[in-house]
């Protein structure tokens, strides 16, 4: 049934994905990767899914708006796994693909052969597998060499329809050598059902290519998101990552960043927001496979109420990647008794002429400050929406598109001040 | 020169005074005419008054405060009443509770009182919250102000200023009436135009910080300034700086409790009124000659005077 909609690429890889999916199974606890992510009542609901490809009636960017203020992105939609075609189709630059994942693999099935699952076809990750077994649509963005996108292009994944149903989403990113572009994936939700969004996203970034990468959470208690996101990166090329979780019900986000040339750089860098039970685990793999190249991690996590964060990253240095940079930073702010937060830092070093670090704080606010704060006439509320701005700012500082970060700002602002509801962005909920 | 200043002020805080009495009193007579009472009731009323009259003008009264931080009893039984204008200093040896009681005044939630009351401005203020507090009018001015990284000072002054507004029911302050007022603060402690980007106390020197604490007061306007120690770790010229700042803002309207254990302070903000603080309680008080003798002699005859 898979097999009447979708491109023959996709098809090829199935078989193997089943095996893999079958020998594996979904993780339990005992699974060393998954132990401190619960996955047994999300995996118990009945969803649906969208095998016969029909679409949802409205076009989304009607009833959707997913603004940045002073920043005109060219807006992509995905409605559960559905991508919807462009209302205003132009081309981006010469030989700049966009569009339908599907569509696009059917049309240059010789182009696209070698990065369709590539990476995640060698990942051990049950979801992976079940997402390139299932998956029939997603976005593809390629940029051929040399040709470099000023115009930030954003993503908008979204869940509608009242039934319970899993969106398996596949994307797929190809910066060609020298190339350059700026993707924002943002997920939201327009209905209460409970969905799962089981995504994998490709990414190959060439020599001396860039790619700046958002990813923007703002879903809510029902959803629950996995995502797979694999990076292979060649030489003297820059990778910037930012992920923000603002509202959610249980995500896991899986990033992991092979650098396969040297002199290549990245960054990456994600925030999580949690309050009443929302659950948000990120596990983040840096391998450095050759000399010569640079990583820097930096994620923090502030929870409330009952919610529970799990950050596991790790950095693997091949006993022939000499002169390697890694640094790994970690804090969170944990501010009720009942919240928990699991940091796995791990470093893996095979060799002998590097330079790593990592390190990871788990802490309170400070009483001394908020005390102070209050005796200048700030409200407790006040204050300490104040500090947990302090304590979050680098990571929003770091976000290299101003008018984003100034709306992350905005947004982040909000919501510590309580004054945002599940989902800032869309009209209708 | 100082003293004749302080003179000077209590000789306009008498007048005014007498005149706030007299409207006062000019009123509730109206009042009472209105009514058809008797002359008992009238009494009466003119005694609740004549109470009313004197916790207004008493900014601050302090009646038995017994705290403590954790199981340790700290403070065992202070009285301090201090009026409105006036500048009282509080000195005493080591652990002897002088920062525990500014701690106590300004709410903070690291001690508990067990005993007595706490009067500002005829209000409870043992019941209030600090911010509360704040927005009434009182200022601690830290021992050891504290550092908040990613905080910077423009926007954690602007945003206790709106806030103090807001609880006025004033509008907030427009960016550049804000910039204007802070330009002008900042001056009187001669802090240096940086600040403002900075980071609230990060990176300051022992000097810098205490110069913002007066920075901070300058900006808040209180009418009661608690100094808890602000001389400690200053040299001779910040010292000075400081407490020219501090004279520059006070006005009769104003109180001050001045916590030190060095006459050199005083020199400049000379108090009414010098308390010694010994285990948690005042047992002594005197003018301005107690702090030139507790210089000169140390605090062992106050210790002796009290066994006797």
């Amino acid at each position: 049934m898979l097999r009447q909609y979708s491109a023959p690429l996709m098809d090829s890889k199935r078989e193997a994905a089943i095996g893999l999916f079958e020998k594996a199974g979904f993780p339990g606890p005992k699974d060393e990767a998954y132990r401190q992510c619960r996955l047994d009542a999300l995996l118990e609901i009945d969803y649906g899914m969208n095998l016969y490809r029909l679409s949802a009636p409205a076009h989304p960017s009607k009833v959707f708006r997913c603004e940045v203020p002073s920043l005109s992105t060219k807006l992509f939609f995905v409605v559960n796994d559905v991508y919807y075609p462009d209302p205003d189709p132009q081309k981006l630059s010469e030989g700049v693909l966009y569009g339908s994942i599907n569509a696009i693999l059917r049309e240059y099935p010789e182009l696209m052969a070698p990065y369709y699952d590539r990476i995640a076809g060698q990942s051990a990750d049950a979801f992976a597998a079940l997402n390139t077994a299932m998956a029939q649509d997603g976005f593809l963005l390629f940029v051929p060499a040399g040709v470099e996108i000023e115009q930030p292009l954003q993503l908008i994944q979204l869940f509608h329809g009242e039934i319970e149903q899993m969106a398996n989403r596949r994307n797929l990113v190809i910066i060609e050598d020298g190339a350059s572009a700026k993707l924002m994936i943002c997920d939201h939700s327009m209905t209460q059902s409970s969905c799962f969004s089981n995504q994998v996203t490709e990414v190959f970034v060439g020599k001396k290519a860039r790619l700046e990468y958002y990813e923007l959470e703002m879903t809510h208690p029902n959803n629950a998101r996995l995502s797979n996101t694999f990076i292979d990166q060649q030489a003297s090329s820059s990778v910037f990552v930012n992920g923000i979780t603002l509202n959610n019900g249980v995500s896991r986000n899986n990033l992991n960043l092979r650098m396969l040339g040297e002199q290549a750089e990245s960054m990456l860098s994600g925030l999580c927001l949690l309050d009443s039970h929302q659950f948000a685990d990120y596990h983040v793999d840096v391998e450095h496979v050759v000399p010569q190249c640079t990583s820097r991690q930096l994620y923090k996590y502030i929870l409330d109420d009952e919610s529970r964060g799990v950050f596991a990253g790790k950095v693997l240095v091949h006993p022939n990647a000499q002169k390697t940079s890694a640094y790994q930073s970690n804090a969170n702010l944990c501010n009720s008794s009942r919240a928990r937060m699991n940091a796995l830092p791990q470093l893996e070093i095979y060799a002998d002429d590097v330079k790593c670090s990592h390190g990871s704080a788990t802490g309170q606010i400070d009483e001394n400050a908020l005390f102070y704060m209050r005796s200048r006439g700030l409200s407790e509320q006040e204050a300490r929406a104040m500090l947990k701005f302090a304590f979050v700012a680098d990571v929003i500082e770091g976000i290299q598109l101003i008018p984003l970060q100034n709306r992350i700002h905005n947004l982040v602002g909000k919501r510590f001040r309580k004054q945002m509801s599940a989902c800032a962005g869309c009209d209708i909920c | 020169m100082f003293r004749a200043g302080s003179k000077k002020r209590r000789g306009k805080r008498v007048k005014q005074k007498e005149s706030h009495q007299d409207i006062l009193l000019s009123q509730s007579q109206q009042n009472v005419g209105k009514r058809p009472g008797g002359d008992r009731k009238q009494t009466k009323n003119k005694n609740i008054l004549a109470k009313a009259v004197k916790t207004i003008f008493m900014l601050l009264e302090i009646k038995n405060l017994h705290a403590s931080a954790g199981d340790k009893e700290i403070l065992k039984g202070l009285y301090l009443s201090v009026k409105e204008g006036e500048i009282h200093a509080i000195m005493g040896p080591n652990g002897s509770g002088k920062s525990t009681l500014s701690a106590v005044l300004s709410g903070n939630p690291a001690f508990t009182v067990t005993q007595g009351t706490v009067h500002f401005k005829g209000m409870d203020l043992l019941s209030m919250t600090p911010e509360d507090r704040s927005r009434e009018g009182l200022f601690l001015s830290f021992q050891y102000p504290v550092e908040i990284p990613g905080v910077s000072m423009v926007n954690f002054m602007r945003t206790a200023i709106n806030e103090h507004r807001k609880y006025r029911k004033q509008e907030a302050m427009n960016a550049s009436d804000f910039l204007k007022l802070m330009r002008e603060k900042k001056a009187l402690v001669e802090l240096d135009n940086t600040l403002a980007g900075r980071s609230v106390n990060e990176g300051f020197s022992g000097g810098e910080k205490k110069r913002n604490e007066i920075f901070q007061m300058a900006m808040l306007d209180p009418v009661l300034s608690i100094l808890d120690e602000t001389d400690s770790g200053l040299d001779i010229d910040a010292l000075r700086i400081v407490a020219q700042g501090v004279n520059k803002i006070h006005t009769p309207q104003k109180s001050c409790i001045v916590i030190t254990h060095y006459q050199r302070l005083l020199n400049y903000i000379v108090p009414d009124r010098v308390h010694v603080l010994f285990e948690g309680r005042i047992v002594k008080s005197g003018d301005f000659q107690l702090a030139k003798d507790l210089e000169k002699q140390g605090y062992d005859w106050v210790k002796q005077e009290l066994k006797d």
